[in-house]
């Protein structure tokens, strides 16, 4: 077992649907392998609810609400490096495709109008994040040091940009990794 | 449409005369285009929406576009455009209820010299101050017919304030056209090339070569179009020289149809000339009647040659030879995949001459004057004389025309410009030059220029007018490449939010990595251009851009709490946590 001190890594998913995170244990057996290295500090995996000081940070998915907000500066906080994981993380995604419809309208529509919910009312419980206005990428928010495309991104790349880090180089996903086509 | 003789090519020219008349492109206009031309409907709605002067929804029947260059905005077109608006009580961009009217800005519309200025259903307004603002409003309000309205108003003047040989050149209409037909065809081209004129558009490809090109190109036949899509800001030479040397631009067009053996010529008109359209008919006219143009030229038995003008819809993008091509199909101007090249296979897949204005009017003089004579003028590899745009911070703003190798400063000096800091030439996809460089030359081999001259004093904000820059591109991309397309947009908000105090030296080297994406990646010259604005201002001009960047660590470049205001509405809440409450202070 190596002598260094292992890195620590936290994992979340804002706005997103825990593809990544499926994707992230997609790399199966090289998970043994990564836990010789890594130390996980919140994440899924872990079942940790408060991130703490951190090396990296790995987010998927984009920013709907005024929690992801609280989550991400957050995670900036306690993270040295933080990677965007996937296309919500990236460009906002299948939640972002609400952006061209205002917000007051689309509660209206879901919560006020009929049929189903004629009596409907929007709810209001403080234990209720707010949705923004937008859905909008990390990087909008707040300074992001990585990017990893991908709907999801394929376990590969995830590893390689995981080994990299350990490795404390950037290692540039090449064609295969990004283009799916 | 039968006037078109139902053609496909000609869509853009027949929804360009939908628009015309019916002040918009309605659904059943659509239908009946989609009908008698037999072109997909998708074809006709996305050539309709792709130039910004065709309107597929209603636009008022006033429709107002303020000219939104730098030029105008130094000349004070912001306060106008909100002045406006107030007194008609519209908001910028939005139709007023009573479908009267719309107000808007356009990119340049090539009346620097005589700004601020506005189109207005397609015309221009120069001049513009808050009195005739007021009046247009107060006319507008009345329902006045432009044909009514003061003559002054629309009054655009040529404003040459120095000629040369091109502008001050005496001869008469067909005396250029005899003397190459007297040299011969061959010889013709023989001539231009030992002229060296090299083409006036900005790129500077040598004329003659490209005569000669095309005329050795095999095809059915043979076509010559002249490029006076005078697109780029700053830039209003064409103008003029439509204006004043229409003869000789079409003069020059006949030369090039004799060297080429191309029988059809098309000029393609920028939409915002389209005043100047009458005009220009008319002389085609008095030529086909003095036979300088139409079968038989000067009685030379098998010299047929005839132009028809185009009219373009608002798209700087169609400046380029192929995209210019292929909005004259009829189609959207997505500029072509280079080589072929337009010599070889141009107009409907046929070997095209694709020449500037002002390349065809400096070509009567080679045929006048002889190849010899031309290269005399000039520097070594800048033969000639170049006319130039001046606008901007100067006394006299106007077209100058100099021998090639003239120096900026001279230039400035003539105008009268006085405390000058930079001065952009040949428009935003040019070069900006500080004061220390004043004594470079225009010149291909220095300072090559498609004309425009735009000049800023000391009170002026660098800063600012890459930004104006920035957003022109946005505007103009043709949407057709993703890194063009996606990448003008990031980039105009990049220098948005440096110029709303939010950058920070994060955001300076996302523009830098903007910059390589879109010079490496774009499909054309209009993304490659579209961070010179930027990085040239950032390269001369340092101290504009670190003043913008406010924050030493990255800021969001929107307001995060107001971004929950429409959900605390909706919901009533204004708990603690239905904000986003500042990082460095702690939530009540």
């Amino acid at each position: 077992m190596s002598a260094r001190p292992k890195l620590r890594v936290a994992t979340t998913s804002l706005a997103g649907c825990f593809g990544c995170h499926m994707s992230l244990l997609d790399i199966d057996e090289r998970l043994f392998a990564l836990l010789e290295r890594v130390e996980f500090d919140r994440s899924p995996i872990t079942d940790v609810k408060e991130v703490g000081n951190c090396d990296v940070g790995l987010i998927e998915g984009g920013l709907c609400n005024a929690e992801n907000v609280e989550v991400l500066r957050e995670f900036r906080r306690r993270c040295k490096v933080l990677v965007a994981v996937g296309a919500c993380a990236i460009n906002g995604g299948l939640p972002a495709q609400r952006n061209p419809l205002s917000l007051p309208l689309l509660l209206q529509e879901v919560y006020r109008s009929e049929p189903g919910a004629r009596f409907g009312r929007i709810p209001d419980d403080p234990e209720l994040p707010l949705p923004l206005n937008k859905v909008h990428p990390l990087h909008e928010v707040v300074r992001i040091d990585h990017f990893i495309p991908g709907c999801p991104p394929s376990a590969d790349a995830i590893w390689k940009v995981l080994t990299g880090l350990l490795a404390g180089e950037e290692r540039p996903l090449d064609h295969g990794l990004i283009h799916l086509d | 449409m039968a006037r078109h003789r139902h053609d496909p090519h000609e869509l853009l020219q027949v929804l360009r005369e939908v628009q015309e008349s019916c002040g918009w492109i309605a659904p059943e206009a659509i239908d009946c285009i989609v009908a008698r031309l037999n072109l997909p409907r998708t074809k006709v709605l996305g050539v309709a929406t792709f130039y910004s002067f065709l309107h597929i929804n209603p636009c008022g029947r006033y429709r107002v576009l303020f000219s939104d260059n730098i030029t105008d905005r130094m000349l004070g077109s912001p306060a106008l455009l909100e002045r406006l608006c107030r007194s008609l009580w519209i908001e910028r961009g939005k139709v007023s209820e009573d479908g009267l009217v719309s107000v808007d800005t356009t990119s340049c519309t090539g009346l620097c010299d005589q700004g601020p200025a506005l189109l207005v259903n397609g015309r221009p307004v120069t001049r513009l101050t808050g009195r005739r603002v007021d009046e247009i409003a107060e006319l507008i309000r009345e329902s006045v017919p432009l044909e009514a309205w003061p003559a002054e108003y629309f009054r655009v003047d040529d404003n040459i304030q120095r000629r040369d040989a091109l502008l001050g050149a005496d001869y008469r209409p067909g005396e250029a056209i005899a003397a190459a037909l007297a040299r011969g065809p061959a010889a013709l081209v023989e001539e231009m090339k030992a002229s060296r004129l090299r083409g006036r558009g900005g790129a500077g490809f040598p004329a003659g070569l490209k005569w000669q090109a095309c005329r050795d190109a095999p095809g059915r036949t043979h076509y010559l179009v002249c490029n006076a899509d005078e697109g780029e800001p700053g830039n209003f030479k064409d103008r003029v020289l439509l204006a004043c040397a229409a003869d000789a631009v079409v003069e020059g067009m006949t030369l090039g149809a004799l060297a080429t053996g191309a029988w059809r010529g098309f000029l393609y008109l920028r939409g915002e000339y389209r005043f100047l359209l009458g005009h220009l008919e008319a002389v085609l006219e008095r030529r086909r009647a003095a036979r300088l143009l139409g079968e038989s030229i000067l009685g030379r038995e098998g010299f047929d040659f005839d132009v028809a003008i185009h009219v373009g819809a608002g798209a700087y993008v169609c400046g380029e030879e192929s995209a210019l091509i292929e909005s004259l199909e009829g189609k959207r101007g997505t500029p072509r995949s280079r080589p072929p090249y337009p010599v070889t296979e141009g107009y409907l897949g046929e070997p095209t001459v694709v020449n500037n204005v002002e390349t065809f009017a400096a070509s009567c003089l080679v045929a006048l004057k002889g190849g010899a004579w031309y290269a005399g003028l000039g520097t070594a590899q800048s033969s000639g004389t170049k006319v130039l745009c001046v606008s901007g911070d100067c006394a006299r703003p106007g077209i100058y025309e100099y021998p090639f190798g003239t120096s900026l400063r001279e230039v400035l000096a003539d105008s009268g410009a006085a405390r000058t800091q930079a001065v952009q030439v040949s428009g935003p996809s040019g070069a900006c030059v500080p004061a220390a460089e004043f004594d470079r030359r225009i010149a291909f081999e220095d300072l090559p220029t498609a004309g425009a001259v735009m000049v800023f004093d000391q009170g002026r904000d660098m800063f600012e007018v890459a930004r104006n820059f920035v957003h022109f591109f946005r505007h103009e991309s043709c949407g057709f490449c993703t890194p063009c397309r996606v990448g003008t947009s990031l980039l105009t908000n990049m220098m948005d939010k440096l110029a709303n105090g939010l950058g920070s030296p994060y955001d300076f080297a996302e523009i830098g990595k903007m910059n390589l994406l879109l010079q490496s990646m774009s499909h054309c010259g209009l993304g490659h251009s579209a961070c010179n604005p930027v990085l040239t201002t950032i390269d001369k001009f340092p101290g504009a851009f670190q003043s913008r960047l406010a924050h030493e660590d990255f800021e969001p470049a929107f307001d995060l709490d107001r971004a929950l205001a429409s959900a605390r509405q909706m919901t009533g809440r204004d708990d603690r946590a239905a904000h986003v409450w500042p990082q460095s202070t702690e939530a009540p």
